[in-house]
């Protein structure tokens, strides 16, 4: 024990500089205009990821020993990033959008990466969310943190509809459920009227206990960009959904998850009901996917049915993918890459369908564990003899 | 309502069903072989009728101009270049993901499809916009009151009905379909019994993708219009058809298909909320299918393997 005590410092040095180096580096490739700075931080990119081989034991040891700090570390890095950026749109509703596909995918990790549920429908359920917060902040009746909450719930609820075919369907049966629930999403909004049919919805600002989401507050006599409101939100929500999912993968209902996902069988004959599991990982997953949605909605102002697509499902897939089934850090940097990416690179933003259809397809022959790979679990992950 | 107002419907209803069937045939072929699905198959279909076009502009550019030829000659290109890249993407792709988890299989070709429908759009000539599809089948009508049976129409059913036909005695009474019924049931014993297993493999995604590239001309000559996003819909109501047939059943697929097709019109001509709400109709029929026969109308006959 003591060894390790003593030894321990230099881990967190290791993790700590690395927290430091990723909001660098995030720094510069949000605030770079040309296409050249953007491939040279690309190359740069896949250097340090070749180095990062050396440091990952010592990495993994930081995050597994001082969790406490290295979260909070990663979470004041993100604060210091909306600081720099706090008087500028574009780098903000960028640095937002990739917290809130994050969150979504966590959702989606859930269902994919623990419980082995597959569900192409979550631009669906993410744009039940963004649906929700347009219909009622047009009436102005609920709350606007209300609201939030609600298209989460809603977008649960309305997956419960699908729960009946989800758990008596397997493997490519299943898929053809959320496939088919997904194009029925949005050829419903195409031609419903009350929901604004093809031209869509705008939605309201978010605001709580008097906090106006919709204009910058002034700090310390700087007026800075109303996104700032939104990263903040996006930030909290963030890591709300981040430590959820993790206290979900480290509880026994994880464990339960786990266990269905990689044999049903073997599962059921110990005693775990397969029939729980997947209405929870299924019902969980919307909730979070459903909240993302909503207050993305709310964020970017005005809502259509092209944006929740059967396409935008398969790229919320992508992100699960690439990261690596059930890995949260794989998720939440495949976020960045998916969303940033094309969006940085103003060349490629024609061709980013095209360009990660042809990731993913490398990906799953090359690659098919993803990025950052979830370990075998441990039993209970995270957990450390008593001193 | 009027009798000619409903054989118009049913003639529309079977002319779709045709078309689907093809498309969930293709589906089902692949499922029986593989075991897998591949879902860039109504990509597919859309690159087959692009390839037909551009065939179409190539004969017409060279003088040929009776429709008949014409109509022949794009359709043996479209179909062999399709087979050729289905069995390129078994090659390539489907084979070297055998022993990976379906899920990924489903994955790479649903992003497959995808890398083919944003290439047609980046890179074929103006791909974003719909192309004109030239009327090469002759379109004298009969019309008796409300009925009208369009000659194209009736050419197009036959075609497909004949092309199901085919495949079905391709499938079941030949020792080409032999092997394949032979690889489908046990792939391993059909290597013993000195079956060349990659081979047919290739032959029938071949055989699939050449169905999707018909249907899509089908497609092309009946609604004289293409688009680069056609086959998603395509694909996705084939693979519902294939699906609440049963996967593996050939019959299964062709009942999908016209059920998919009567589910549609039905959606569009009898329920009391507007039209356009047919797909949404349709395709909540499928859930609500799935979740009362999990496996399919026609069932798959294997049990679970534990």
């Amino acid at each position: 024990m003591t060894m390790k005590q003593s030894t321990s410092a230099a881990p967190l040095a290791v993790g700590l500089t690395a927290v430091a180096a990723v909001a660098a580096y995030f720094w510069a490739f949000l605030s770079v205009e040309s296409n050249v700075a953007v491939l040279g931080l690309l190359a740069l990119a896949a250097l340090a990821a070749i180095f990062s081989r050396k440091i990952a034991p010592s990495l993994d040891r930081a995050m597994d020993e001082h969790d406490c700090v290295m979260h909070g570390a990663i979470l004041a890095a993100l604060l210091v990033l909306i600081a720099l950026f706090a008087e500028d749109h574009f780098p903000l509703l960028m640095f937002s959008t990739t917290l809130l596909y994050m969150t979504a995918a966590l959702g989606l990790n859930i269902q994919f990466g623990y419980a082995g549920i597959v569900n192409f429908a979550g631009a669906a359920f993410f744009g039940i969310g963004s649906y929700t917060s347009a219909v009622l902040t047009a009436q102005g009746l609920v709350p606007p943190i209300l609201i939030l909450v609600l298209g989460g719930i809603i977008a649960a609820a309305i997956g419960f509809v699908l729960i009946l075919p989800v758990l008596r369907t397997r493997g490519h049966y299943s898929a053809v459920v959320t496939i088919a629930f997904s194009v029925l999403f949005v050829s419903f909004l195409q031609v419903n009227d009350v929901l604004g049919g093809p031209q869509g919805l705008s939605v309201g600002a978010m605001s709580l206990l008097g906090w106006d989401f919709g204009t910058g507050p002034t700090l310390f006599g700087v007026e800075t960009s109303f996104y700032v409101n939104y990263a903040l939100a996006s930030v909290a929500l963030a890591a709300l959904a981040f430590t959820f999912t993790r206290r979900l993968e480290r509880s026994w209902l994880g464990l339960s998850l786990d266990a269905v996902r990689l044999d049903e069988t073997a599962s059921a004959c110990c005693g775990i009901g397969i029939r729980r599991a997947k209405v929870l990982a299924f019902g969980f997953g919307n909730l979070l996917i459903g909240l993302a949605g909503a207050l993305f909605g709310m964020m970017i102002g005005y809502i259509a049915p092209t944006s929740f697509t059967f396409s935008d499902s398969l790229l919320m897939v992508a992100i699960v993918l690439l990261g690596g089934m059930g890995s949260l850090w794989g998720t939440a940097l495949a976020a960045a890459i998916v969303v940033l990416l094309p969006e940085k690179l103003q060349v490629l933003q024609e061709y980013r369908f095209l360009l990660f259809s042809v990731m993913v397809i490398a990906m799953l022959l090359f690659r098919p564990q993803g990025l950052l790979p979830r370990g075998v679990r441990r039993f209970v992950p995270g957990w450390r003899p008593a001193e | 309502m009027d009798i000619g107002l409903l054989g118009q419907y049913l003639v529309n209803g079977i002319m779709l069903g045709t078309m689907y069937a093809l498309v969930a045939v293709g589906f089902t072929l692949f499922f029986g072989v593989l075991d897998i699905i591949k879902f860039s198959h109504g990509d597919v279909l859309m690159l087959g009728a692009f390839i037909g076009f551009s065939a179409y502009l190539g004969l017409s550019a060279l003088g040929v101009s009776n429709p008949w030829v014409l109509v022949v000659c794009l359709t043996v290109i479209a179909v062999a270049a399709t087979a050729a890249l289905g069995a390129l993407i078994a090659r390539t792709l489907i084979l070297k993901l055998k022993s990976a988890p379906p899920l990924n299989t489903l994955l790479i070709t649903l992003m497959l499809g995808i890398a083919i429908r944003e290439s047609v759009r980046l890179f074929f000539p103006d791909g974003s916009n719909p192309k004109m599809f030239p009327p090469l089948l002759p379109s004298s009508a009969m019309e008796i009151g409300h009925f009208t049976l369009r000659a194209d129409s009736v050419i197009l059913v036959a075609v497909g009905l004949i092309l199901i036909i085919g495949l079905n005695l391709v499938v079941n009474r030949t020792r080409l379909g032999l092997a394949i019924r032979a690889v489908a049931q046990d792939a391993e014993t059909a290597r013993l019994m000195g079956i060349n297993y990659t081979m047919i493999v290739l032959v029938t995604f071949a055989i699939g993708s050449g169905t999707a590239a018909i249907a899509g001309i089908m497609n092309g000559l009946y609604y004289n219009e293409i688009n680069f996003g056609m086959g998603l819909l395509l694909g996705l109501i084939g693979f519902s058809a294939a699906i609440i047939g049963g996967l593996g059943s050939l019959y299964g697929a062709i009942l999908g298909g016209f059920l998919f097709a009567a589910l549609q019109t039905i959606g569009a001509v009898a329920l009391p909320f507007a039209s356009a709400y047919k797909d949404v109709f349709a395709f909540a029929v499928v859930i609500a299918l799935m979740a009362w026969k999990p496996t399919g109308l026609i069932a798959e006959r294997s049990s679970d393997r534990v």
